[in-house]
């Protein structure tokens, strides 16, 4: 079984509304050394068999389709879990 | 008038997750039409002459709001009949579909301080030429429920000045900005004009004693009864 993992963040010139949130909440519990923080998406999809260029490729236009919105975010990275994992 | 137009048939569609289908329905009527039940799965809009794709909280808002909708059957057809020039209106979840439909430029985001946000909206009528706000006067102020969490509209600035030169910012917020939304953008229109989206909730709006307060009273509000017979006059012009 292969697994292919999509990361999906908001646009740079977007303000994150949710990781502003989150930066607000890191000086409560003592993290006093982070000045940003931006909150994305991570996406696995798994596939009978291994991860082919096919699979890769299929991958990526469904992310770019479906799992990421192009007006307010961008999709990051899309790769093979085993070679990462392994 | 209202004889011409009790054949007019206006579709509301249902998905997994909406709120506002029965509201809907009851402005069409209430506004002299037939309102016609729609389901997400089934492409066919059985005959109906317009459409309004209403609000909630389809799918759960999983993955952005509106976007596994967005791919419905239903929506497809609905897609298909408004570049025939159906008049097709999306209301708060049903905007955040269009967008994602690609039926209206730019996008919803988390509202700028994060709260979902419930109040009596104050509107300003930007364009009065579309299908859904002939019957408004240009530069009136009405009034309608506004309820979201996801309502802050986003686009780039070529796309926003696109707009605003086209005339197809169709309502901005009066003397507040509820959500952080660009240019103070409330609805929008597609360039012919028959396809419109806006956050706030006009099917709230529609009849005394259920509306927010008025002029006339406590909760005797329906200006948003107005998108349903302009929507009537365009059906009865086409």
């Amino acid at each position: 079984m292969g697994r292919v993992v999509v990361e999906v963040m908001p646009k740079p010139e977007i303000l994150d509304p949710q990781g502003k949130a989150v930066v607000g909440a890191l000086p409560r519990l003592g993290f006093t050394q982070f000045t940003s923080v931006r909150q994305g998406k991570r996406f696995e999809l798994e596939v009978e068999g291994d991860v082919t260029p096919e699979v890769l490729a299929a991958a990526q236009e469904a992310a770019e389709t479906l799992l990421s919105n192009p007006i307010i975010e961008d999709v990051v990275n899309v790769f093979d879990a085993s070679q990462v994992d392994a | 008038m209202a004889a011409e137009l009790d054949g007019a048939r206006i579709g509301v569609i249902t998905f997994p997750g909406t709120l506002d289908d029965r509201d809907a329905q009851r402005a069409v009527r209430l506004a002299g039409a037939t309102p016609v039940a729609l389901w997400h799965a089934d492409a066919d809009l059985h005959g109906v002459d317009a459409v309004v794709i209403p609000g909630g909280f389809s799918y759960g808002d999983y993955l952005r709001a509106g976007a596994i909708s967005s791919f419905a059957a239903a929506m497809t057809s609905v897609a298909d009949a408004a570049q025939g020039g159906m008049p097709v209106l999306g209301i708060c979840n049903g905007f955040q579909i269009l967008t994602e439909a690609h039926l209206l430029p730019g996008s919803m985001m988390k509202n700028d301080h994060l709260h979902f946000i419930c109040r009596e909206q104050v509107l300003v009528v930007e364009n009065n030429t579309t299908a859904w706000t002939n019957r408004y006067e240009l530069g009136q102020r009405i009034t309608v429920p506004l309820k979201n969490q996801d309502g802050q509209y986003v686009a780039d600035e070529r796309t926003l000045d696109e707009l605003e030169g086209e005339g197809r910012v169709v309502f901005r917020y009066d003397g507040w900005n509820p959500n952080g939304s660009r240019r103070n953008i409330a609805g929008i229109t597609n360039e012919r004009g028959n396809v419109v989206g806006l956050m706030p909730h006009p099917e709230h709006a529609v009849e005394a004693g259920f509306g927010p307060d008025s002029s006339d009273g406590t909760r005797q509000g329906t200006d948003g009864l107005t998108f349903f017979t302009s929507v009537l006059s365009t059906l009865l012009h086409a």
